[in-house]
């Protein structure tokens, strides 16, 4: 990377702008026609891919029970997981899983470069797949720039339509398949046919249409290199400890085109100068520059390479992934001796048993109390004082039961009234209702007592919620 | 792929400061100008279809072609909730308060609704959650969280109460009684042993407050036997009411009046909700 400016004379401001006038920096001008090679990471790309975002089209028609198995139900603040149903009150798990995600990216990326970007993220797919479509319509990349730079014809223009027309298919499909993830897919295509979807449904239907034609059409690595905030985060999760596609440039320079017969000039390195590398590269960019932001890692160029040392009878491996390290001929470490993988972890298993405790003690009954705020409690003609509570049952199993309330601490011989009926909880939401208590006042003895309330379902007393609030009386 | 950034074809204006600094002469990018062009056409339209350009400071202005204007969106707006109560309020329609408070999803909705009610209309007197409000002499509305009720504390007697109004009504005793029997009185209530005096019987007090001392609901006339008290609990307090009397017409009685809601100031349906508000205010009494 560094040889142009190498010759440069250092220190000299000048030198900044000459480097400037080589500097290339791949701003769209031109679409990158890459080359589709057969390889090792080719096809663990393509698998890979599927593997993460066939599920996104798929599961949500997933069934179970009668609903859709898996449902961030926006219209009821729900999320579905088969049998399990999370209420907004939960959702602090959502923030772990968040957590866990992020954390997973950021070890990985630590160990092994970008996988994400190579070989999953959802625009290095779609783009692929975009691709893919456009090297099965138009054909090779050759034959797709000579296509670009001919006359409109009927051949030309039967090609374009074609192409365009999947790719807004699949764009459709996209958005259909994100929004049905957030309210009953079958639910969703009968209102789409209809054309009697809400209005958030067309807007978020259509931002994906036009955000995945556009981004994976026309923008590509556009968008890893200047739209994408991941891109650069991950840039820096990376050291000279992280494995990621190099090319071995001790091994491989000095490059020079092969010559059949003759022997070399002057001493040779194994690359050839052949560029196969440059032209599978879905983001253009070149590797023998060394790891750069451009660079996707998805091991694209290591398949070519290879295909062309099997030729030349070289060794494979002049890109392969490796270290820095390893290329500097350093000892290579352990990945226990990679601390910052080791806190990323860390965090990831202190946030797993996050989520691992928050769905065990997630309760299927929650209760909260408030204590009426005027009058603090007010005396019964019988001289009794009694007290007011708010009550506030939250049922989150799947079905409607009535509640006993009951309670400890507080006032020797104090009364429940008003609800006496058991209230009835309906599922999935909140019920409230008021409770009063009653205590004789000859047995009050301070003006401040704790009491515990507590709540069961009358036919499961395993399903219960308890509370402590407190019972004011006069001050003695 | 790539841009050469070949600055030397550019033209610059022609100044140069400090030697070699020069301006170059580029036109902003195209989706700029584009983007600008778009929002000054945006601004004129906005301007033609929304109201807004004054004409005069009489308050005249340009109304816009869209029609738009901030009291329709209310309105619009209002509808909305306007339909979401109108289930409740069709069915409160031809509900006896008891009815409604025997049906647990209206009595929510009635509540909420009572609340506002009561806020604007009762509190001024019976304080806020109907904690009472007292003047100079004592209790001046009575606390309508506890379960005495000199009225009555039934879901219907609340609204009836509520309906009509009531009026309080105790004679003034200072010129029938002497002052030692006001005395011996007011110390038997207070103690809450009205009957432990043989004067409660002979002067006629059990004409309003009942043989036994504990009041007439059919009359409004107060329980003296519990421990809550209509205007005052000490004894000073109990003779100056057996003095002075409630709405007695002299200048000095107590004044106990509840106006009447129905008719011009509150709805049938808002008295309804009212009374249910009352009574789940924890003293409502089973029919």
């Amino acid at each position: 990377m560094n040889q142009e400016v190498d010759k440069k004379e250092p220190g000299e401001v000048t030198t900044l702008y000459n480097e400037f006038e080589t500097w290339t920096v791949n701003t769209g001008g031109q679409t990158i026609h890459a080359k589709r090679m057969p390889g090792f990471f080719r096809t663990f790309k393509d698998r890979a891919q599927l593997a993460l975002w066939l599920p996104f089209f798929l599961v949500p028609y997933l069934r179970w029970n009668g609903k859709q198995a898996i449902l961030f139900d926006v219209d009821h603040n729900q999320f579905h997981f088969f049998s399990l149903t999370v209420l907004p009150q939960d959702i602090w798990m959502l923030s772990l899983v968040l957590l866990v995600a992020a954390m997973t990216l950021f070890a990985v990326t630590s160990v092994a470069s970008r996988v994400w970007c190579g070989y999953f993220c959802f625009q290095t797919a779609w783009t692929d797949w975009f691709t893919w479509i456009e090297d099965k319509i138009e054909g090779n990349p050759t034959a797709r720039r000579k296509l670009d730079n001919a006359p409109w014809s009927f051949d030309k223009l039967k090609k374009k339509v074609l192409k365009h027309a999947t790719w807004m298919l699949i764009a459709l499909l996209t958005g259909i398949s994100f929004s049905i993830w957030f309210v009953d897919a079958f639910d969703y295509w009968n209102k789409l046919i209809h054309f009697q979807l809400p209005t958030v449904g067309w807007v978020v239907i259509t931002m994906f249409f036009f955000g995945t034609y556009i981004l994976a059409g026309f923008l590509r690595e556009q968008t890893c290199f200047w739209l994408c905030p991941y891109a650069r985060i991950q840039g820096v999760m990376s050291d000279n400890q992280t494995i990621l596609p190099t090319y071995d440039y001790t091994r491989g320079e000095p490059r020079g085109k092969i010559r059949r017969g003759g022997e070399a000039v002057a001493p040779q390195g194994d690359c050839i100068d052949c560029f196969q590398c440059v032209q599978v590269c879905p983001t253009g960019v070149d590797i023998r520059n060394g790891q750069q932001l451009g660079c996707i890692t998805c091991g694209l160029c290591i398949d070519a390479c290879d295909v062309v040392m099997d030729k030349i009878n070289k060794p494979r491996g002049l890109i392969r992934y490796a270290s820095l390290d390893e290329l500097s001929g350093m000892p290579a470490k352990k990945i226990y001796q990679h601390p910052r993988t080791l806190v990323y972890l860390s965090i990831i298993l202190i946030a797993l048993a996050g989520i691992v405790w928050g769905l065990t003690h997630m309760g299927s009954l929650t209760l909260k109390v408030v204590h009426e705020r005027q009058p603090l409690f007010v005396q019964m003609s019988d001289g009794s004082i009694q007290n007011k509570f708010d009550f506030k049952v939250l049922n989150k199993t799947d079905k409607d039961f009535r509640v006993k309330v009951t309670a400890g601490g507080g006032v020797k011989d104090q009364v429940i009234v008003g609800v006496e009926h058991d209230p009835m909880t309906h599922h999935g939401r909140g019920t409230s209702f008021t409770v009063f208590v009653k205590a004789p006042s000859a047995n009050i003895t301070k003006d401040v007592v704790p009491i515990q309330f507590r709540v069961e379902n009358v036919d499961d007393p395993n399903v219960f919620a308890e509370y402590t609030s407190k019972f004011y009386g006069p001050n003695k | 792929m790539s841009d050469k950034h070949d600055a030397s074809s550019v033209p610059t204006t022609g100044h140069v400061w400090d030697d070699d600094l020069g301006d170059y002469i580029n036109q902003p990018p195209k989706w700029w100008m584009l983007g600008l062009t778009v929002s000054a056409i945006w601004c004129v339209v906005y301007w033609l279809y929304y109201p807004a350009f004054p004409i005069s400071n009489a308050g005249y202005f340009t109304k816009g072609l869209g029609g738009w204007t901030a009291i329709g969106e209310m309105e619009a707006d209002k509808s909305v909730v306007d339909e979401v109560r109108g289930k409740y309020e069709a069915k409160l329609k031809d509900m006896t308060p008891a009815a409604i408070l025997a049906d647990s999803e209206l009595t929510e909705y009635v509540t909420r609704s009572g609340k506002v009610l009561f806020g604007d209309n009762c509190a001024a007197c019976h304080g806020q959650n109907g904690v009472g409000t007292h003047d100079k002499f004592g209790l001046f509305a009575p606390i309508l969280n506890d379960d005495d009720w000199l009225y009555g504390g039934t879901i219907d007697a609340i609204h009836e109460t509520i309906q009509g109004g009531r009026q309080g009504m105790m004679m003034a005793h200072a010129d029938m009684l002497s002052e030692a029997e006001i005395d011996t009185l007011a110390n038997a209530v207070a103690a809450g042993k009205p009957t432990s005096t043989p004067l409660f019987a002979e002067k006629g007090c059990t004409a309003c407050h009942g043989e036994d001392g504990k009041g007439m609901q059919a009359m409004g006339s107060a329980n003296l036997t519990d421990s809550v008290w209509r205007f005052d609990s000490s004894v000073e307090g109990i003779k100056y009411t057996i003095k002075n009397g409630v709405n007695a017409g002299t200048p000095d009685t107590r004044v106990a009046v509840m106006p009447a809601f129905q008719g011009s100031k509150l709805s049938d349906a808002e008295i309804k909700k009212l009374a249910v508000y009352v009574y789940k205010f924890g003293g409502g009494q089973a029919q």
